[in-house]
């Protein structure tokens, strides 16, 4: 097991009593709300930091990996809608064969013919004449799926199999559309890598948003079922009723008046069943944050770790010593992406709802680097505690500033324009500290607030 | 042989004066992109960013002259503005490296480096710009919107098809010619322009030779910031100023400067357009063309279009893939990446 050092002890010790803090301010609603978001978020930045921190692979793809997530866990639990697979069911198959068709007719092409001239035309022309046969069955089978029930339905549905479930599937969403990408994009310079993979986590939010018969699009998807009970049903259950009952013993006793008591009791069961479910998904997405942290961490240990290390430093000497580098980066591309896709199926699973237009790179892709970056590069604690730290700023930066403001502005009228105006710009105010607390980390503190250790065995 | 004309005033009117605007716009941006990463080195993220800032005060002194009552007739007020705007960028570039880029330059950091700290640049910028001016969309174009309407261009030729010129387009071409002779001149003839070539191309030899490497870099802010606030106010005078659309504009951008041939400029120049008209073609549909170019029992029943017009980022970004691939030094050979 791994052993923290004092400063570590210091940064867990931090995340925790912030949220205690939280709990006792603005309530215990609004700290295990955060804290969930605080633990997804960690998830991402491990996914991220992965491939950044051990192998220097630069990944701004995370939008786009999250959205693969967030898709399996839609495909997966939302109920099957038999109607459209039979309207549209066969034309979808024979398009997704002339795909396949399609693209062994250009391997062989590619294995076959030497002359690249050649090459480029007859692909260009079997690419081109390809698309428009597909197209053909392809539009009308979209087509009509997308015309059955569309104010409720409208697309596939999924498997109707428990939201969890999905968890696995969104990594292996995510790592699959990491593998194309890879395959394409990693042989870049580290800033042009950067570039693809921003723009194609664009690409694959805007397939996401536009294909209707598959994600619903932007009409969204709602009413994803739950991994934990829903509060309506703890309400009446009696084991639970028992439970704050006991829990709130000494204070009930002292109401004599029983109405007043049974009123009492009802407003304290309605915000105790809020509480447990958002303790219940907390309890449920910690134990995926520890499974990924002991294996991240065993990983980082074991020799494929140091071989990953020595590929970052120096990628040369690693291939003089006969280490397969373009593999490996693959490999290591595809694992922190597939992270990424469990922490987006995660956020859908926690939101209970799939809103393709929702993924914004300045939120799900920039925003997870700053976590990165501050938490420390290489470091898995760094991660997590970057996660923590940067999404309770960036939820109370608002109430933050808006209480600066107040103060600073307090020898002003309450109606004073630039008074007001500065209290209606608040919430971009998070922007401005995001951006502040990259460039002071990147300048004071360029490894992160908890570095990666060194390690010399 | 009516038909015929019929069909190329279509595509005049909806594919290539559109296609020559927006992409003088891109190249723009473009351009400043590819002037960063010359001499700076790095992937300038702020870049859109930047570009939006100088839309925006150039939004606020139109404002401001609106409300004196001092306007050009039939042109924009918006040009009166520009040049503030302008002055207002370059301060905006040369604090931001003062502040920000130039400790890392000294510090030798590797490219990656940079780029973060551009994006905290961008996040910095992104809140300034909606702290001040909102997040609204915001039409600022005033004067005279047209300079030929479908109706006038029906009426004078006698045909069928309307061929409509908006001001705001011939300004963005008009401006763009200007603005690209005058650095390629600056580039290609004046001394500053052959030290900034010399950094670009060895930076070692430049500096033996007695280029001083700050005044090239202040030199090559104050043409990027130019260069930003004229693409960025163009853009919105053109369309509508909106600031969360120029940090999506910021992809297309690359992938103009990346097509072309990062580093060189003529290359940011024709990606550009290359992006914009790529953009526009593939997600047009071509139905009205080839009703008039085919014979009735030919006319196509569907709308001829490649991709819908929702996919219009994807395609520069497509492209932008397939040029890494094929010809990672883009169209005219850039650095190699």
């Amino acid at each position: 097991m791994m052993k923290f050092e004092r400063y570590e002890w210091v940064a867990i010790t931090i995340m925790i009593s912030l949220f205690i803090f939280v709990g006792f301010i603005q309530g215990w609603s609004v700290s295990l709300v955060i804290l969930n978001m605080c633990i997804i978020s960690a998830i991402m930045t491990m996914g991220v930091n992965i491939s950044w921190g051990y192998a220097g692979v630069i990944n701004f793809g995370v939008m786009g990996f999250l959205a693969m997530g967030g898709l399996a866990a839609v495909l997966v639990s939302y109920p099957p809608i038999t109607e459209s697979w039979q309207v549209g069911g066969r034309g979808l198959g024979i398009s997704f064969a002339l795909l396949v068709v399609l693209v062994i007719a250009v391997m062989y092409i590619n294995k076959t013919i030497i002359q690249k001239r050649n090459r480029y035309i007859l692909n260009s022309l079997i690419i081109f004449f390809g698309i428009l046969i597909i197209r053909h069955f392809y539009l009308n089978a979209t087509h009509n799926i997308e015309d059955v029930n569309p104010a409720i339905a409208g697309f596939l549905g999924g498997l109707g199999l428990p939201i969890i479930f999905s968890w696995i599937v969104g990594g292996f969403f995510a790592a699959g559309v990491a593998f194309v990408i890879g395959k394409v994009a990693l042989g870049l310079r580290s800033d042009y890598l950067a570039i693809v993979t921003l723009g194609i986590s664009e690409i694959v939010v805007s397939v996401l948003k536009h294909e209707e018969w598959l994600s619903r699009g932007v009409k969204n998807v709602i009413g994803l079922k739950r991994p934990v009970p829903y509060e309506i049903n703890l309400q009446n259950t009696d084991w639970f009723i028992e439970l704050v009952t006991y829990l709130n013993a000494s204070k009930l006793n002292n109401i004599i008046d029983v109405s007043e008591r049974q009123q009492v009791l009802n407003n304290l069961i309605i915000d105790a069943s809020g509480i447990f479910v958002k303790l219940s998904y907390a309890i449920l997405f910690l134990i995926v944050m520890f499974i990924i942290f002991y294996f991240a961490n065993k990983a980082q240990l074991s020799p494929w770790g140091r071989m990953m290390r020595a590929i970052r430093d120096n990628e040369t000497a690693a291939n003089a010593m006969g280490k397969d580098v373009v593999k490996q980066h693959l490999i290591i591309f595809v694992i922190g992406a597939a992270i990424v896709g469990v922490a987006g199926a995660m956020l859908v699973t926690l939101d209970g709802l799939f809103t393709p237009s929702g993924y914004r790179p300045l939120r799900f892709t920039f925003i997870i680097w700053i976590m990165v970056i501050v938490g420390g590069s290489g470091n898995n604690l760094g991660a997590i505690f970057g996660g923590f730290v940067i999404w309770f700023s960036w939820i109370e930066a608002a109430p933050l500033t808006t209480f600066i403001i107040n103060q600073l502005t307090i020898g002003l009228e309450p109606d004073n324009a630039l008074k007001l105006h500065l209290l209606d710009s608040v919430p971009y105010f998070r922007y401005l500290l995001m951006g502040l607390i990259l460039l002071l980390i990147l300048r004071y503190r360029p490894k992160g607030i908890i570095p990666e250790k060194v390690r010399h065995s | 042989m009516i038909d015929f004309l019929h069909s190329i005033i279509v595509l005049l009117n909806f594919i290539i004066i559109p296609g020559i605007s927006y992409g003088s716009q891109l190249a723009l941006g473009a351009l400043g992109v590819t002037f960063v990463y010359a001499i700076l080195r790095f992937a300038n993220f702020a870049h859109g960013e930047i570009m939006s800032f100088g839309a925006m005060i150039t939004i606020l002194f139109t404002w401001f002259f609106q409300s004196q009552n001092i306007g050009l007739g039939i042109l924009p007020t918006a040009l009166l503005a520009l040049p503030v705007g302008i002055i207002a960028t370059i301060i905006l570039c040369i604090i931001s490296d003062k502040f920000v880029f130039q400790y890392y330059r000294y510090q030798k950091s590797v490219p990656v480096v940079l780029a973060m700290v551009s994006i905290g640049v961008m996040f910095v910028i992104n809140a300034i710009i909606r702290i001040v001016i909102g997040t609204e969309t915001i039409k600022f174009s005033d004067g005279q919107k047209f300079i030929m309407k479908a109706k006038q261009f029906k009426v004078m030729t006698g045909l069928n098809e309307g061929l409509a010129l908006k001001s705001s387009q011939v300004i963005t071409i008009l401006i763009t010619i200007l603005l690209l002779t005058f650095t390629f001149w600056f580039l290609q003839k004046t001394k500053t322009g052959k030290s900034m070539r010399a950094f670009s191309d060895n930076e070692d030899l430049a500096l033996l030779s007695g280029i001083n490497p700050d005044r090239v870099v202040s030199t090559t802010w104050i043409i990027v910031g130019v260069l930003a606030c004229v693409a960025g106010t163009l853009y919105g005078l053109d369309k509508s100023y909106k600031p969360i659309i120029y940090l999506n504009l910021v992809l297309p951008i690359f992938a103009s400067a990346i097509v072309g041939g990062i580093g060189s400029p003529f290359g940011a120049v024709v990606g550009g357009y290359v992006i914009a008209f790529s953009e526009i073609m593939v997600t047009y549909a071509y139905k009205k063309f080839f009703v008039y170019l085919l014979p009735s029992s030919l006319e196509p029943s569907g709308l001829v279009q490649l991709l819908s017009t929702d996919y219009k980022f994807a395609v520069s970004f497509s492209i932008l893939v397939i040029v890494l691939l094929i010809r990672p030094s883009g169209i005219f050979k850039g650095r190699v990446l």
